[in-house]
């Protein structure tokens, strides 16, 4: 199938190093002590921190940091289909441990000893991409509630069709079953803390496709610190400072 | 700026489901005028200096795309919505629309109205996708009519009358195709135009007016939701249709769901489908199937005369039902057990265009005008072709052509337009031009992106690849090549070197013992420097000449001693010795006109060389798949079947030879034991016999299972082609196979897809296959111009007895035809009576007869029955 037409506009009329409109909302819950939503595109998810609280389950407890969990799952309405979304299947499992150790990595844990920090993530519409608007939700709320990071961890992916490297596929060219590499980092040293891939490419590909990812997780970032940046005047304003 | 799409699916489950998609609108996009103050120039397409922009709607594009091909059109806007209607149609339009915005000498340029921001529409309530289109293709009009000003006019050209009249009232400039090639003044164009079906229109009358033509011919096609309907409850079966190529009023449909292929007998029942089109077919009731069989003989209104032709190579040459004469029970019997049916209808068309000729007629009484011609194609599959032209006069002479548009129930031919001119036929090179055409090759010079794979000439080794540890260097060794003359690209190199231990290494290393027997074989990329590049004429010189001691001719002796043992061993394991006839020609370095034609010689220094890659073949064909047993590719040769073997027992029975087919020893050594009186007798039963056999083809290993991997021919349970990369694309994939299964290189992805390596195949047997026809086509058209000058006198042998004549093979050129006792028409009736058991045909009164293998003399010569149509007649002394 044609993803790239010839005058290098994609099937939703982007070109191929475009990202899809991104948008972000601090506190939608507000029960929790930071919460965030994320859009990418049609992809929707939400993000809800808790912590650092005591830790519920005393045997693991960790002494010297805090112990971070992380719950992924998908709104039934989340998809075209309705269908009743399984809790706990492989595939929430699996993006349930990526998210935590992403966060791990840029949280201060040994700040927070004997602590526990939950993040809930749900996606509310799917559109491909979700993996990267979970982390970037998560990596909002986790600032919203204030929890102390080394560096705000934002994710992007990027895929290859057609001979052509593309940012931020949609469903539509992630169901093509070319390969999809979801990148995380940590903007501020450009270090990686997160990259997944389960296709083969050739190696230089490889570089150019996961250079274009690093280059929407930083579009992201920058979004995202204006966001935060625009949350904490309100917060100042309301405050009357 | 965002747009959100929604709409309804329904999925494969039967669901329904919302799908909601993003649609960004861009303000990038821009207008393609190389005049334009406002856009991005860097990629315009249309001068500026144009008066006249065209903006051309859906249903022009699929019909007309010859028309849009044609130099006369340019400074074309393509709207993104036309091309994505255009690709959902038909794919093959889309594909030759997209050739022309590709092509730089065109100026067709594409407007992605869809994505940009003031000529994106959103469809209303209650309107209709096509409206909606229409809609959208008249805002992209008005956009660009306002961007680019007054000074140049932007013309819609649409056939849809309503899409026109809105277009006006709008302020937009319209036209129908029609009245817009007329008003450029090239008569010539009007050819190219696609008529729409005949009910229509006046014009067609000229033909149709005749009361018995206007009677229905074919049955009406079945509509698409009855043909879904049966093909589901199985009463309908769906395939490809194939016209047999020797007998267009035969066809075969292979379906899975009966396992087994329906054979459509005439016209009536084929009931309009092509060569290619995948249709529906019922199944006739078996007491009709003897029935229908006669129609294939009977509809023989516009057969052609059989044509001298060259001598089929295989059984893929010639004719598959070749017992063209009544009476022979059991033969007609195991045809009749296939069954029959009819075409119901047509699922996906094959049209495309085709080449031939305009069928000879006289000129209409006031030229000038409109004339109905019918066309005949070099393809006989094809049946004749209705068209109109302007330029019958100029056309009657020429290789033509022509796409097909339209058969509906009430013609006898299908309706067509003229595409272009070639030349003229027998020009050489207009015919040559035909050829490939027919064949489907590309001989367009290779793209700049494919030659920019190769290294920069003036190429040698470079100092990396001799330091490159997987590279052995041999440039040590005595390499030499031996080739065909002339021959340019020197890809057979050689080696033989005595070991110490009295062994030999030889040339695509492979160890041997004195007696033949290979010890072990070792595959490496190397660097060697050959010291002589040898024909076969000078490499069998040299081993011939008894005078020559030097090292490079010993080396050549002993190779052929075991060459010798080798191929000894071969034939002893059932390796059956075919024989061609391949012929040769002298060509005029001038005039490039063939000087001569004669047989083509086999040396023992060919065998030689050929036995050496025959092993090297071998040997790889097991290395790579014992490495990749499912995705290796593999060449074989099927046995061929008893049914295939009965003309050649046929003709062997009726002068008492007894072949024993069995096995391919069995009839390897029967053919060795047919020895007539005559030198050339057993030359002629191997001839006979090779074009029983089917050819060799390609395969992937995962889609067989190992006995069928066996090559008949040779005699060999595996065999491969891998010792010409230069010139077959299957030795470029076994070297990569081979190169994957050194660890040298990586497997390519594609190898781990069973499906693409499959495809590969088929393409490259179908390449393969046009190949061999092309270079058939080639000689026949040499020896036409060969004898269009030289009538000649000569021997023939008879090869097949017909009820007014017989075939014969003439030795000397490799070619047969034709030769006819009575007049063509009165088939065998009254003079001559045909013995089928002797395979004789004789007088009536007993005077003369003629007997199959039969040596007679004939008379070469060419002959033009019909104006601009020479052809070869073969008559008996
Ligand atoms: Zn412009």
């Amino acid at each position: 199938m044609e993803f790239v037409s010839p005058e290098g506009l994609r099937l939703d009329g982007r070109r191929p190093m475009e990202m899809r409109q991104i948008r972000a909302e601090i506190g939608a819950v507000s029960r929790a002590d930071g919460s965030a939503v994320f859009e990418m595109g049609n992809t929707k998810v939400i993000a809800a921190v808790y912590g650092p609280r005591e830790v519920q389950n005393r045997s693991q407890q960790i002494n010297d940091q805090a112990l971070v969990r992380c719950e992924y799952s998908m709104a039934n309405f989340s998809t075209g289909d309705r269908m009743r979304k399984p809790k706990g299947d492989r595939r929430s499992t699996e993006i349930s441990l990526v998210i935590r150790q992403t966060m791990e990595a840029c949280i201060l844990t040994h700040l927070m000893p004997r602590s526990q920090i939950d993040i809930f993530v749900q996606v509310l519409q799917a559109d491909g991409g979700t993996r990267s608007a979970c982390i970037n939700a998560a990596t909002l709320a986790l600032a919203d509630a204030g929890i102390p990071m080394c560096d705000l961890v934002t994710s992007c992916s990027a895929g290859y069709l057609n001979s052509t490297a593309l940012l931020d596929l949609n469903y539509v060219e992630d169901s093509a079953g070319g390969p999809d590499v979801t990148v995380g980092i940590l903007p501020k040293s450009e270090k990686v803390t997160l990259l997944q891939m389960d296709a083969k490419l050739p190696m230089d590909t490889f570089e150019n496709v996961m250079q274009l990812a690093i280059e929407g997780c930083k579009a992201v970032a920058t979004y995202i610190r204006e966001v935060l940046l625009e949350n904490t005047k309100q917060l100042e304003y309301r405050r009357g400072v | 700026m965002l747009q959100s799409k929604s709409f309804v699916r329904k999925t494969k489950q039967g669901k329904v489901v919302k799908v909601v998609r993003e649609h960004y609108l861009r303000d990038d996009i821009y207008c393609g005028a190389s005049s334009c103050k406002v856009c991005d120039s860097s990629g315009a397409r249309l001068t500026s200096s144009a008066s006249t922009i065209l903006i051309v709607d859906t249903n022009v594009v699929l019909n007309q795309i010859d028309l849009l091909e044609n130099q006369a059109i340019d400074e074309v806007v393509i709207l993104s919505v036309v091309l994505e209607e255009v690709k959902n149609k038909n794919l093959a339009v889309y594909n030759r629309l997209r050739a022309l915005c590709s092509n730089s000498m065109r100026k067709f340029f594409v407007f992605s109205n869809e994505y940009h921001r003031e000529t994106y529409v959103k469809a209303m309530v209650g309107e209709s996708p096509n409206d909606r289109n229409d809609r959208a293709i008249r805002v992209a009009a008005q956009w660009y009519q306002n961007h680019l000003g007054n000074a140049t006019r932007v013309l819609l050209i649409t056939n849809d009358r309503e899409n026109k009249r809105k277009a006006t009232e709008e302020g937009i400039s319209a036209e129908t195709v029609e009245s817009y090639v007329k008003s450029l003044g090239q008569p010539g164009l009007l050819d190219l135009l696609v008529q729409p079906p005949s009910q229509d229109l006046g014009m067609e009358e000229v033909e149709d007016l005749r009361p018995s033509k206007r009677k229905i011919i074919y049955t009406e096609h079945k509509p698409m939701s009855e043909i879904t309907a049966g093909l589901h409850r199985g009463i309908y079966h769906q395939g490809k249709l194939r016209v047999n190529r020797y007998n267009p009023f035969e066809a075969y449909v292979g379906s899975e769901s009966i396992g087994d292929e329906i054979i459509i007998y005439g016209r009536p029942n084929m009931n309009r489908a092509f060569d290619g089109d995948i249709v529906a077919v019922e199944l006739l009731p078996q007491d009709q199937w003897h029935e229908e069989k006669s129609l294939s003989i009977v509809d023989e209104e516009d057969d052609e005369e059989e044509n001298v032709h060259l001598v089929p190579n295989s059984a893929d040459d010639a004719p598959r039902v070749t017992n063209q004469m009544q009476g022979s029970v059991g033969d007609a019997n195991a045809v009749l057990s296939r069954p029959s049916g009819r075409v119901v209808g047509v699922i996906k068309r094959n049209w495309h265009s085709y080449c031939g000729s305009l069928e000879p007629m006289p000129m209409p009484a006031g030229s000038g005008g409109v004339a109905h011609a019918l066309f005949v194609s070099k393809d006989r599959r094809i049946p004749k072709i209705r068209i109109q032209t302007r330029q019958l006069g100029n056309l009657l002479d020429k290789r033509i052509v022509v796409a097909v548009d339209s058969w509906d129930c009430l013609s006898r031919y299908p309706s067509g337009h003229y595409v272009r001119t070639i030349g003229e036929i027998g020009d050489r090179d207009t015919e040559s031009e035909v050829v490939l055409i027919e064949n489907d090759i590309d001989n367009r010079p290779f793209a700049s992106q494919i030659l920019a794979c190769l290294p920069p000439l003036p190429w040698s080794v470079s100092s990396e690849d001799l330091a490159n540890p997987i590279r052995q260097d041999l440039r040590h060794v005595r390499v030499f090549s031996v080739d065909p003359p002339g021959c340019k690209d020197i890809d057979d190199a050689l080696h033989c070197t005595a070991l110490p231990d009295g062994n030999f290494e030889v040339g695509v290393r492979i160890e041997m013992t004195p007696e033949a027997e290979i010890i072990s074989t070792r595959y490496t990329k190397s660097v060697i420097k050959s010291c002589a590049a040898l024909s076969y004429v000078e490499a069998q010189a040299r081993m011939d000449d008894s005078r020559l001691m030097d090292p490079l001719t010993a080396d050549l002796r002993n190779m052929n001693a075991l060459a010798k043992v080798m191929r000894q061993r071969r034939i002893d394991r059932g390796a059956l010795t075919l024989a061609s006839a391949e012929v040769k020609f002298q060509i005029d370095t001038e005039t490039h006109d063939p000087l001569d034609i004669g047989m083509y010689q086999i040396r023992e220094a060919n065998q030689m060389v050929e036995e050496f890659m025959l092993a090297a073949n071998v040997s790889v064909a097991a290395k790579i798949l014992e490495h990749f047993p499912l995705c290796s590719l593999l060449r074989r040769h099927p046995s061929p079947t008893r049914e295939m073997l009965e003309p050649l027992l046929r003709t062997a029975a009726a002068v008492g030879l007894n072949l024993d087919v069995s096995t391919s020893k069995a009839l390897a050594n029967s053919l060795d034991r047919a020895v007539g009186d005559d030198p050339y007798f057993n030359k002629l039963i191997r001839i006979l016999a090779t074009r029983c056999m089917t050819q060799a083809v390609y395969f992937c290993s995962g889609d067989l299972t190992p006995p069928e991997f066996c090559h008949y021919g040779l005699a060999t349970p595996l065999y491969t082609h891998f010792t010409s990369p230069i010139r077959r694309y299957a030795d470029v994939v076994v070297h990569r196979l081979l190169a994957a299964s050194l660890g040298i290189y990586k497997l390519p992805g594609i190898f781990q897809d069973r499906p693409q390596l499959t495809s590969i195949s088929d393409n490259l047997n179908y390449r393969h296959r046009n190949a061999q026809m092309a270079s058939r086509s080639s000689v026949e058209l040499h020896t036409l111009i060969y004898f269009r000058k030289r009538p000649t006198d000569t021997q023939a042998r008879i090869v097949k007895i017909r009820s007014n004549g017989f075939i014969v093979f003439v030795p000397k050129f490799g070619i047969e035809g034709p030769v006819y006792l009575t007049g063509r028409g009165d088939k065998g009736s009254g003079e001559w009576l045909v013995d089928e058991q002797q395979q004789k045909v004789k007088k009536i009164d007993g005077s003369i007869s003629y007997g199959v293998l039969q040596t007679v003399r004939i008379h070469m010569e060419v002959v033009e029955p019909q104006p601009n149509r020479p052809k070869l007649q073969l008559t008996l002394i």
